[in-house]
């Protein structure tokens, strides 16, 4: 290989089988050199499996892993350059903090001199704000400390991608914003790609360069989060990276009308005619306070339940002859909020209404 | 403040600890006491014992210096040789035969223990006896061997004796060994060798550690196998003991090596357990 890959991590339609269990069926993804991408599906759709193959821990049915364009079949975690969070740490227990740290640095052959070795440790955990803590016990450490305790342990190794299997769901609230700001700016930082598994749809969006999400062992988008966000392309990756209002209905011939149930018709931008299942975000609607017009377009309804989200206020609005509604307003359109059982008219842009065939 | 639930607690404590405390009272301390009195005593005339306070029966110890020569070093070396064997079949079991033979595995191990030591050791004599190993051996021309009654045949009998008893708690701590921290050393370029010295090793040697010392304490009052197999040649304490209190009746000097015996075992104990911690790093050492 004479130029330098793109890509850090590559798979090569790979498939991954544990007896009858389909993990992982024939993907094909590109990681590119120096991103921020997160893996994001719901539990068991093969997220950790597609980590362990790239560590090296499972190797796969079929296909093939690259990383740094060289295929990895066959070859050991310990010869791969790549290092792991896992996702309960697995510290070891019976040593300390530096030597949990220093563990890499001290199986590299040719050895690195001791005195590098200490110097690397102690830069690594100063790295991770830890740097009173090379003495203590593992097990002496909180879950957050322990959690940077994990990721200095692998980023001391200056690995070309960083695997983090749900590093952060472990930890409470507050401190995992805190971790998702600090992991943003060490990747910035050390400029080594990171490849960060989670479940969770608001880490993966505000995280990432990119967002890869995988539904049942394969992966349905991966793309930027403002693309993933704003233009799923499917109902599932729609439903799975944010909240959602269903419509179901038939787009008529022409391809700009949607008829629902009911027989109200909604604009939408150029479809397919055929029957669709369409989506709506709950802060694409705006929400008028007063009886509804009696336009075909217009959706009246009566306000069940208003829920304060601290910078946002969202309303649960039954529909006339629809079903609920979500709807979010950011506060300063909510200054006069409106009050459950109030009457209101929502409204929404043709090109929020996101139409997936059904 | 001594609530009236606190002190029902206690009370409640006390009562399921008493059997327990009981037992130890009637069956260890007090037989311990009895033997210490005994050690400071005299024999009586016609054997038995006499009341006294004299420690004529310790400064008589060098007599049994062979018995306790033996105790001292073929105990701990055989429970390091139980450990040699053991290791390689416990790491086996709880890493890699499959979980769904695993059962079978262990019970293969533990069955052999449900007929009597006795018997087979037994088995070992006419194995190591002149017309067993030995015979087949010269068959093929080597020259004409003795293997009863030699420190190596009662090492044989003690490694095959408590060879389960060291398996089992080095199995269990290797059974619980989280499989992840392997993957982690892995991960971190720990070679397979590295990462069992740096990590499977240690995280194993509380395992280890009782083992050991659960052989070694055994051994050190081990009387059947070194009766059969050694013979008369090679003695242990516990033969001595025998001797003493069922043949030659000397009780207050049986009581004195019983009690240096206690004692030794007491230090060897303590000195273990020390290192084992600081080798495990951890304050706590499971017994099993
Ligand atoms: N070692 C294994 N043996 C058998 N099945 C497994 C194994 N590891 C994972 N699986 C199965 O593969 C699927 C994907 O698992 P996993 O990759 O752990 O999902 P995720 O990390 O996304 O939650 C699940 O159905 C899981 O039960
Ligand atoms: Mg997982």
């Amino acid at each position: 290989m004479t130029a330098a890959a793109v890509n850090d991590i590559e798979f090569r339609s790979v498939s991954k089988r544990y007896g009858e269990v389909l993990a992982v069926s024939g993907i094909d993804v590109a990681v590119p050199k120096g991103a921020f991408v997160a893996l994001l599906g719901p539990s068991g759709c093969g997220k950790t499996t597609c980590l362990r193959m790239i560590g090296g821990f499972e190797q796969p049915s079929e296909g093939t892993v690259l990383i740094d364009g060289q295929p990895m079949n066959g070859v050991p975690p310990y010869r791969r350059p790549v290092n792991m969070v896992f996702q309960h740490y697995a510290l070891f227990p019976h040593l300390d903090v530096e030597a949990n740290v220093s563990y890499g640095l001290r199986q590299r052959r040719p050895r690195i001199e001791r005195r590098e070795v200490a110097k690397r440790t102690a830069q690594a955990l100063e790295l991770v704000r830890l740097g009173g803590f090379a003495k203590r016990r593992v097990h002496e450490m909180s879950g957050g400390q322990q959690q940077r305790v994990a990721l200095a342990r692998a980023i001391v190794n200056r690995p070309a991608v960083l695997l983090l299997d749900e590093p952060l769901a472990a930890l409470d609230r507050k401190l995992r914003t805190a971790m998702q700001i600090e992991l943003q700016s060490l990747q910035r930082e050390l400029g080594i790609t990171f490849l960060l598994v989670t479940h969770d749809q608001e880490e993966a969006l505000s995280m990432s360069d990119y967002v890869c999400v995988m539904n049942a062992g394969q992966i349905v988008q991966m793309a930027p989060p403002q693309e993933v966000y704003d233009r799923p392309r499917t109902l599932f990756v729609a439903d799975f990276v944010g909240k959602t209002n269903r419509l179901s209905g038939t787009v008529e011939a022409g391809g700009t009308t949607l008829r629902l149930g009911d027989g109200r018709a909604l604009p939408v931008v150029a479809q397919t005619p055929g029957a669709v299942t369409a989506v709506l975000r709950p802060e694409a609607i705006r929400l008028d306070r007063g009886e509804c017009s009696e336009r075909m377009d217009a959706l009246g309804g009566t306000v069940t339940h208003r829920i304060f989200l601290g910078n946002a206020v969202e309303y649960a609005v039954a529909i006339d002859g629809l079903g609920e509604m979500l709807v979010t307003a950011d506060r300063s359109a909510a200054r006069d909020p409106a009050e459950p059982g109030e009457r209101v008219n929502l409204s929404f842009k043709p090109e929020s209404l996101l139409v997936f065939p059904a | 403040m001594a609530t009236r639930a606190g002190t029902r607690h206690r009370f409640v404590t006390a009562a399921l600890a008493a059997p327990a405390a009981l037992w130890m009272l009637v069956f260890l301390v007090l037989p311990f006491v009895a033997m210490l009195v005994f050690a400071f005593g005299r024999r009586a005339p016609e054997g038995g014992y006499l009341p006294g306070f004299t420690f004529e029966q310790f400064l008589n110890l060098p007599a049994r210096a062979a018995a306790f020569g033996n105790t001292l070093m073929l105990a701990p070396a055989g429970a390091l040789l139980c450990l040699l064997v053991a290791y390689p079949v416990a790491y086996y079991l709880a890493v890699k035969a499959a979980p769904r033979h695993r059962l079978v595995l262990v019970s293969l191990i533990v069955v052999p223990f449900w007929t009597s030591l006795l018997v087979r050791t037994y088995a070992w004599m006419y194995i190591l006896g002149s017309r067993g190993l030995p015979n087949l051996l010269s068959t093929i021309g080597l020259p004409d061997l003795r293997m009863l009654n030699t420190p190596g045949a009662v090492l044989v009998g003690i490694v095959y004796g408590y060879l389960p008893l060291m398996i089992m708690p080095i199995y269990v701590s290797l059974e619980k060994l989280d499989r992840r921290l392997l993957d982690a050393s892995a991960d971190l370029g720990a070679r397979p060798v590295s990462t069992f010295l740096g990590i499977t090793l240690p995280l194993s040697l509380p395992g280890v550690m009782t083992g050991v010392a659960l052989v070694t304490i055994l051994l050190l009052g081990e009387y059947l196998i070194p009766q059969l197999l050694g013979g008369g040649k090679v003695f242990f304490i516990g033969n001595a003991l025998v001797d003493l209190f069922l043949q030659s009746r000397n009780w207050p000097f049986g009581s004195a090596i019983a009690v240096t015996l206690v004692l030794v075992v007491v230090v060897v104990l303590t000195v273990a357990m020390r290192i084992a911690w600081r080798f495990a790093g951890t304050r706590r050492v499971d017994l099993v």
